[in-house]
Order: C-alpha cells, then sequence, then structure tokens
C-alpha cells in the first residue's frame, strides 16, 4: 500500500512575522522557512503505518519554488522513501494543490493521502478536502487517531464538545490535527540517507494543470497593537467597567 | 562559511531536540546532580554519541563539521550534557575507532557508538594532568593478565561509564614508551569510585576520583602495543579540542540569547533595555565574539575533515572559543542585572558551566604553548 504524504514549506513557527511594508504579503526574504508542522504530523503517522508493515511506501509531495526540495529532505530525513516536488513560482491557492495532487494521485494510485489539516501560513484547510472532492474519494479530517487495515480506515477525530470515529473505505484522504502523534526528531544517519533518496522534480504543465490564482489578495495587514490595561480597585469597579464599557455583561 | 543542506538539517534536528529535551531540565540537573541518563540514551539513538564511528561500527559515519554543529546544539541546551558527549565521541570512540581491534571494536566501539554504553578515560592522576608522561598508575603483568593499581582524578562519567580507558605505566625504565592503554570494563573488582566532585558548574556530569586496586584485566584488554599507551593518549587531541570549542560557543550562544530576550522584555525608563545603547553595544561585542569563535571551529573542523594539519587551528579555537564564552556569560550576567545572579535566569548556571572549557582538554596555557610553538617553528 502507497501513501502520499504533501509537505508545505512555510515560515518557521517560530519566527515573529513581519508585514511587508507595502501590504502585499508577509515578508520571507532571509527568514527560516520549515515544514508546515500538521505536516511533520502526517509525515510521522504514514512513517509508523509503513513500520507496522501497513505501508510499503511512502511518498512525498511538495508543490511551490525549488527551495521546497530542502522540505522533501526533511520529509525523507523522518522516514518517507521518495519525494515529489512540483516546481512553479505561482503563488498557489489550496484549489492550485489540490488540483496537483490529483494529477499526482492519478499517477501514482496511493491508497491513502495524509496530509495536515492545514497549513500555518494561510490557516486555509481547505487542500484536503478540495484533493477528496475531486477524487470522489472519502475524507477523514482532523484526525487524532488512525488505524488502517484491508480496504479501510478507521479515523477518529476531534470535534466541538468530543471525539467522533469514522470508518472510511480506501482510497480516502486523512488530514491530521495536533494530537494525532509527536514526530520524531530525525537521527544523523537518516539525515544523510535523505540525501541519496531519490527526488524527482516536475511542472504543473507537465501534470496538465493550471495553477494561475483564481483568487486576488487586496490587502494584508497585523493585527491591532493591544491596548494598555487598566488596574480595577475593586471588584465592583470590574463589573461597573465589564457592564458599561466592555458592554459584556 | 555556508553549510551545505545536509548540515543546516543536522544543525535544526539536533536544535529541536536540545532546545525540547535538554534546555527545559538543564537548571533542575545542576540543582539536583541529576545524571541526564534518558536524555543520553535518546541522544544515542539519534546517533549523536559515535558521530564520527563508520556506521558498520554502530557509528553515524559523519565527518568533524557535523560534530561540531551537534555539540554546540547540545551546549546550547545543556552545557554539562555536553560534555558527556564530547567525551564518549572524541575518547572512547575516537580512539577504540582508531586502535582497536576488530574483537574490540565489536565488544566495545559497538555499543558506545550506539550510546548502549557509556566510557570514560582515565589519564589524569592527582599529582598529573597536561604532563601526561608522569603519570605512576602501574599495569603488572601476570600471565595472561594484567593487574591494575593507581588513582586516576577528575574522571569524566567515572561513575556511570561501564568501561574506562586507562592508561598505565607497564615499564617504568622506557618512560614515556612505557605507557600502555587497556580497555577496562568498570564493573572489573578493583575498579572503585573513590569519591565524585564537588564542582562550580556542569553538576549533571560527574567527574570522579578512581582507585585501581589490584583491578585484574586480560591481555586482550590491551589496545594497541604495549607502550603506544603515550601516543595513543595525545592521537586525537585536535578532535577533542574542536568538540570543547563548540561546546564553549554553544553554552555562551544560550547565555547570549538569554540575554537578548531579557533585554527586549525589560523596561527601564520607559523603553525596553535593549534601546539603551550600553546594552545594545555590549550586545553587539558579545554576538562579535560568539561570531568569530564559531568561525574558528568551523575552520579547524574543516581542516581536520580535509585531512589537513590543524594541531594549531584547533588550539587556536579551543583557547579562543573558552575565553570569549567567559566572557560573553559575564556580560549576559550583566545585561540581567541582579536577575542574572541568581537563579531565577539561566545565565548564572551557564557562566558556571563554561568556565572549564578554559581547563579540561589541555588548559588554555597548553594552547597558547602549542600556538606558540607553531609560530616558532614556521
Amino acid at each position: 500500500m502507497k501513501i502520499l504524504v504533501p509537505v508545505k514549506r512555510v515560515v518557521d513557527y517560530n519566527v515573529k512575522v513581519r508585514v511587508k511594508s507595502d501590504g502585499s504579503g508577509v515578508d520571507t526574504a532571509n527568514v527560516k522557512m520549515s515544514m508546515n508542522p500538521f505536516d511533520e504530523i502526517a509525515v510521522e503517522e504514514a512513517v509508523r503505518l509503513k513500520e507496522a508493515g501497513v505501508a510499503t511506501e511512502v511518498v512525498a509531495v511538495s508543490c511551490g519554488v525549488g527551495a521546497c526540495q530542502e522540505t522533501l529532505r526533511t520529509a525523507m530525513a523522518i522516514g518517507a522513501d521518495r519525494g515529489i516536488l512540483v516546481e512553479t513560482d505561482v503563488d498557489l491557492q489550496p484549489l492550485a494543490v489540490a488540483k496537483l495532487l490529483k494529477a499526482l494521485c492519478d499517477k501514482e494510485q496511493p491508497q491513502v493521502v495524509i496530509c495536515g489539516k492545514q497549513a500555518i501560513d494561510d490557516d486555509a484547510n481547505q487542500t484536503g478536502q478540495m484533493l477528496s472532492a475531486l477524487m470522489g474519494w472519502p475524507q477523514a479530517t482532523f484526525a487524532s487517531k488512525v488505524a488502517v487495515s484491508a480496504g479501510k480506515a478507521t479515523v477518529t477525530r476531534e470535534i466541538d464538545g468530543g471525539l467522533e470515529t469514522l470508518e472510511i473505505s480506501l482510497p480516502a484522504v486523512v488530514s491530521t490535527d495536533l494530537r494525532l502523534n509527536e514526530p520524531r526528531y530525525a537521527t544523523l544517519p537518516n539525515i544523510m540517507k535523505a540525501k541519496k533518496k531519490p527526488l524527482e522534480t516536475v511542472k504543473p504543465a507537465d501534470l496538465g494543470v493550471d495553477v494561475t490564482p483564481r483568487l486576488t489578495t487586496i490587502k494584508v495587514a497585523e493585527p491591532a497593537k493591544r491596548s494598555a490595561g487598566v488596574m480595577v480597585a475593586d471588584v465592583a469597579q470590574l463589573v461597573e467597567k465589564l457592564k458599561n464599557e466592555a458592554k459584556v455583561l | 562559511m555556508i553549510l551545505t543542506q545536509e548540515q543546516e538539517m543536522i544543525r535544526d534536528s539536533m536544535r529541536a531536540f536540545a532546545q525540547e529535551r535538554l534546555a527545559p531540565f538543564a537548571a533542575e540537573w545542576d540543582r539536583d546532580h541529576t545524571f541526564p541518563a534518558q536524555a543520553l540514551k535518546e541522544l544515542g539513538e539519534l546517533g549523536a554519541l559515535g558521530m564520527c564511528v563508520p556506521e558498520e561500527w554502530g557509528g553515524a559515519g559523519m565527518d568533524y563539521m557535523s560534530l561540531v554543529l551537534t555539540l554546540e546544539e547540545i551546549a546550547a541546551g545543556d552545557g554539562a550534557t555536553s560534555t558527556i558527549v564530547s567525551v564518549q565521541n572524541s575518547l572512547p570512540c575516537g580512539i577504540i575507532n582508531k586502535y582497536g581491534t576488530d574483537a574490540q571494536k565489536e565488544e566495545w566501539l559497538k555499543p558506545l557508538a550506539r550510546g548502549e554504553k557509556l566510557g570514560c578515560f582515565c589519564l589524569t592522576e592527582p599529582h598529573t594532568g597536561s604532563d601526561a608522561s608522569a603519570i605512576t598508575t602501574r599495569a603488572d603483568r601476570d600471565g595472561d593478565s594484567f593487574v591494575l593499581n593507581g588513582v586516576k582524578h577528575y574522571i569524566t562519567t567515572g561513575k556511570y561509564a561501564q568501561m574506562a580507558i586507562v592508561f598505565a605505566v607497564t615499564d617504568k625504565a622506557a618512560g614515556k614508551k612505557g605507557i600502555s592503554c587497556f580497555l577496562v570494563p568498570t564493573a572489573t573488582p578493583g575498579y572503585s569510585v573513590a569519591r565524585v566532585e564537588r564542582k562550580m558548574g556542569q553538576h549533571a556530569s560527574d567527574t570522579c576520583q578512581i582507585v585501581f586496586d589490584n583491578c585484574r584485566v586480560p591481555a586482550t584488554a590491551l589496545l594497541g602495543k604495549e607502550g603506544e599507551g603515550y601516543k595513543i593518549a595525545l592521537s586525537n587531541l585536535e578532535a577533542g579540542r574542536i568538540g570543547i570549542a563548540s561546546q564553549a560557543v554553544g553554552m555562551a550562544r544560550s547565555a547570549f540569547e538569554a540575554a537578548v530576550r531579557y533585554a527586549k522584555d525589560r523596561q527601564t525608563f520607559g523603553v525596553p533595555i535593549i534601546e539603551h545603547q550600553a546594552v545594545n553595544f555590549r550586545l553587539a561585542d558579545m554576538a562579535t565574539q560568539l561570531d568569530a569563535a564559531r568561525l574558528m571551529v568551523w575552520r579547524a573542523a574543516q581542516l581536520k575533515d580535509a585531512g589537513k594539519p590543524c594541531l594549531k587551528e584547533a588550539s587556536m579555537a579551543k583557547m579562543f572559543a573558552s575565553e570569549v564564552a567567559e566572557k560573553v556569560c559575564s556580560d549576559a550576567i550583566q545585561i540581567h542585572g541582579g536577575c542574572g545572579y541568581t537563579d531565577e535566569s539561566p545565565v548564572e548556571r551557564i557562566a558556571r558551566d563554561v568556565r572549564v572549557c578554559q581547563i579540561y582538554e589541555g588548559a588554555n596555557d597548553i594552547q597558547r604553548l602549542v600556538i606558540g610553538r607553531a609560530i616558532a617553528a614556521e
């Protein structure tokens, strides 16, 4: 059984992002980039399924600029067997990525696509769902537990107010939540081995996909700065302020 | 110097480990003198305890540049752990890899490189450190075995190691050429930890006095040939020194980073103190010294990897890095003010931990001697 894992190159979660002065987006020049943390969980889950003997091959896919090959190497250091880079300088939106992944699914015929539920840069939370729709495959999003057996997957999902367990037939799309697993640290020998694993580069045109953006970003702005707080003298004053100033009571 | 993609991945992976698995516990380990056994086990699984040992012998098969990147990250997490890791890599692993027979490598190198066992290096004695030829521990041949008697001092991991590399005199008349090297299981009767030193810093790493009292080992425990001990003891010096230098950089970096965080957060006269020029310029100097030290470490490691002589460069890196590290840590305390002198901040611990980098693996006075002699011979 083959598992396909899409991985996205994003601004590292430790970096304090800055908005470009012209408001066109977030400044990524000289900023540390890493694999989207949800995707790291997806790679870990796929590699665990391989180690458990359920999966036979884990293929990592990244769509974007040439430097995404670094993200693929990281996935391979965790344990993915090979990587596919869909290289383009176009700013990719979720639908474009879903179409690229559909083309790769048609070619690679994976039984499961495990993807992060969202990327920490744009927080769109759309690609996995769109891929599922385009493929006509079942989907189980926000997985906190995944068990795969002959022809089906049992997925526990984190939903408002508790957990929901779904059984879906394969092939299917599963998206990962934070609590699914704790990704391992890449071991030093595996980092060296990742260099020797196959990495194929294709262009969107090779896959017959038009990745032209369908949405236009009008403006990106920083969140409003928090204004200074006030000390209240007593509970009575607090209640008074909550009622009359904040109007929340 | 620009890192390759693999080197960046090594650094990032080790940084993530050190920041999540070492740094949050460093203060507690220091306070309680806790040996970081679990963290060392995990580091062994990552391949960090036998980094330069070939894969066929259980190591990671990597170069010295990878080792220094790893040691800097571990040291930035916890200085004491970095000492244990540095010793394991440079001394037991480095020496057995170079001089061990296949049988000795099978028995010791594999478990050491995988981190399943720890080793210690017993050279220094109460009366002699830098002058290694003056050791008096004896190894007397008795049929098919050697009997060791003597006292070893300041032995890192002496209490927790499963094996010891021990230097002892087998032929007193032969001077330096009468010293031999032995691989001794620490469970051997006659190996005992006489005391654990109470140190200024690095409390999580045990530093011990070891007494050998009629400690009998088979003749197969001899590493290299009889009389080769002195040569073996001095054989992996550059690697050890480069390792200590990168530890000094790592510890100082974590003190520097703490100082930057504090300076951005702490306000006086209505602004964060980083906006006061006195603090800002101090940070500029700290960053520059750290960077210079790191570049010297990387150069020495690259020379070593290229198989070029680097005795002078390794000594310069060790001396410079350990001295600027003390200065950087002291400045980090100054930026913290009163808080830096208490265990509220990590910098007082780091300043204690880093001081020994000027002493162990060849005191800096010896490094100056090495550098000075090299200049005179040029």
